[in-house]
């Protein structure tokens, strides 16, 4: 059974992104008491799937990294990670929210030794690269994972396999007599930052990501560049292994579009420019990016960024939203519209076709085991009907990290204002 | 060129005059219309290359092109629009709006059709199918209109096999019980529109 120590005084925060880490390591280092809940096996969310940040194009693990750090030496922080919440009832500096964790198969012994993912045969899908590609049944989530522990995937449970996995342990840490549990934790406020997913591109119909292997997403995209991914970071396109050296991006790939997403998704102008920059470092001047863009949004300072991949001759920029695409012969897709710079029609081939897929909430405000006031795209308000719970991050808008980092400070501290209100009345 | 040409005058005037018009200032010019357009190659102007020129005040080249014409209501454009712009209905708006103000292109096919077929229906309240047939035939002349009705002969045979068309509509054919009553409707219902449209 799981113990957790909870009082009106702690801070329960969903979500372990760099949201949820944020919020939580603002909050304990403030000395407060807190909970932090993480649907996944590891910490760290879709910022540790991103191959380099935008402007200084530097590599999350290295925040991450601190992040985590400081996770591991604060002993205020409680993680609870393939926990979700359920439900939560009880009023402002009165919460109880009930937690369901999944069954791990894997106890605090692991060393990450990884001789459990050598005796294991069976390979289940890679969900840190986006299902691209296979990882064993017995897997260290990614080389990042915090905490730094092997899990067991539930297909093995009950086979020979498995036994042979727990064999191959030398620290007795692999335990599969695990069971999922539910367990209660007490909370003065929440903090919920549950964050973000890559709108479903199959929904985009006129796209073909469905029937063509040659269109990707963006998030897809990172991990091909991440020396980390699938293809051992070379740009290898899908269908045939081929170098994609001429790359095409399409923006607002859902977002801004009463069909789909009504919300500008706001990273992903700046998520295809710094791509191409990925395209360029693969190939130098062999490869080639062209943007399709209704207006580039670069945000404020990120203006200068914008203005430099202007400059870079082997990036074109074409003013049109691409009405659809088809797929030629050799399995290159070959991108339909009209520009708007001129009216040409076009049709043209290209090596590979990355969508600058939108975000959505990854749990929708409507969603959330609480009632909560949200705008019409899911995405949390702040409103003083949600009562001492606060959404941070990319659950209250679509944001980059920085200014998901920003969010979850100024939820952080709401929440202690909170708390501290609770202690004052508590004595 | 001098500035004073931008005024949005026009877009005004669409605003008022034309069917869904207010629509035409939220277009975002991405292109998808234009794009997903199944006869997009034939137009002269794209639908957001319209919505542009309605913006930047070219009245005359609007309402003289062809373009809106060519619309056959497949309503993939609406399907498409990420701001839901009712693409379809403007492009009928601004087609009858040239039509009014006489300067809808001359012998341009889908125009002609359409005053052949009001035409055509308003004299009874009731189309009919054989005079119609007979008047797009022969629109441009006896001669191209026998080769033509020789080539729809088959088509014609079985309409009338299947009693949709009868050579009896020749005579005059059949119509609504109330004929002024149905043609002082159509008056009033114009009227009206005028009225608003500020059409008269």
């Amino acid at each position: 059974m799981t113990e957790v120590v909870a009082t009106n005084q702690t801070i329960l925060v969903v979500g372990g992104g760099i949201s949820g880490m944020t919020a939580a390591l603002e909050a304990a280092e403030c000395g407060k008491e807190v909970v932090l809940i993480e649907k996944n096996p590891a910490l760290g969310g879709r910022v540790s799937q991103l191959y380099r940040y935008f402007p200084k194009l530097c590599h999350p693990t290295c925040g991450l990294e601190i992040n985590q750090r400081r996770v591991k030496q604060n002993k205020r922080i409680r993680v609870l990670t393939m926990a979700e919440v359920t439900g939560i009832t009880g009023a402002p500096g009165d919460y109880t929210a009930s937690v369901k964790i999944a069954p791990r198969y894997v106890n605090e012994n692991c060393t990450a030794c990884g001789d459990c993912g050598d005796a294991a045969e069976t390979t289940v899908d890679d969900a840190f690269n986006y299902n691209m590609g296979k990882v064993k049944a017995a897997y260290l989530p990614s080389r990042m994972a915090y905490p730094q522990r092997y899990v067991v995937d539930p297909v093995v449970i009950g086979t020979p396999e498995a036994d042979k996995i727990k064999a191959a342990c030398k620290y007795d840490a692999v335990d599969l007599s695990m069971q999922e549990e539910t367990v209660q934790v007490k909370a003065g406020a929440v903090v919920w930052a549950t964050g973000w997913k890559p709108y479903d591109a199959n929904k985009i119909q006129p796209y073909g990501y469905d029937r063509f292997a040659n269109v990707i997403t963006s998030v897809e995209f990172e991990r091909l560049s991440d020396p980390h991914g699938p293809t051992g970071g070379k740009i290898l396109r899908p269908s045939d292994g081929k170098e994609a050296r001429n790359v095409a991006f399409i923006q607002c790939a859902g977002s801004r579009d009463e069909n789909h997403l009504r919300h500008c998704s706001r990273i992903c102008c700046m998520a295809s420019l710094k791509q191409t920059n990925y395209v360029r470092e693969a190939f130098g001047d062999e490869g080639k990016s062209t943007i399709y863009y209704i207006d580039i949004r670069a945000i404020d300072r990120f203006e200068d960024f914008y203005q430099k991949v202007q400059a870079d001759p082997n990036v074109k920029f074409i003013k049109s939203k691409v009405a659809r695409i088809l797929e030629d012969k050799e399995g290159n897709p070959v991108l339909h519209g009209v520009d708007t710079e001129g009216y040409h029609r076009y049709a043209t081939p290209y090596d590979l076709v990355v969508l600058a897929v939108g975000m959505e909430p990854s749990v929708s405000a409507a969603n959330i085991p609480a009632e909560i006031v949200s705008d019409s795209s899911g995405f949390i308000e702040q409103d003083q009907a949600n009562g001492a719970i606060f959404g941070a991050g990319c659950a209250a808008n679509p944001l980059d990290v920085n200014r998901a980092v920003q969010s979850a400070t100024a939820s952080a501290l709401r929440a202690i204002q909170v708390i501290n209100r609770v202690a004052r009345a508590e004595g | 060129m001098s500035i004073e040409k931008y005024t949005r005058s026009f877009l005004k005037e669409v605003e008022e005059r034309v069917e869904e018009g207010h629509w035409v200032k939220m277009c975002m010019q991405c292109g998808v219309c234009a794009g997903s357009c199944p006869l997009g190659p034939h137009w002269e102007h794209t639908p957001q290359k319209i919505f542009m020129m309605i913006r930047a005040g070219k009245r005359e080249e609007v309402l003289s092109s062809d373009s809106m014409w060519m619309c056959t209501s497949c309503y993939q454009c609406i399907v498409r629009c990420p701001r839901k712009l009712p693409i379809t209905h403007i492009m009928h708006g601004l087609a009858y709006l040239a039509k009014r103000e006489g300067l809808a292109p001359k012998n341009q096919p889908t125009a002609q059709f359409g005053q052949l077929f009001w035409d055509n229906l308003t004299k009874t309240g009731r189309v009919n199918e054989l005079k119609l047939s007979l008047g797009m035939y022969f629109k441009d002349g006896f001669s191209q209109g026998i080769k033509n009705a020789m080539a729809m002969q088959s088509v014609g045979l079985g309409m009338m096999k299947a009693k949709r068309l009868s050579p009896m509509e020749i005579m005059g054919g059949h119509g609504v019980k109330d004929k002024s009553g149905f043609q002082a409707m159509l008056k009033k219902a114009r009227e009206l529109e005028d009225s608003r449209r500020k059409l008269a």
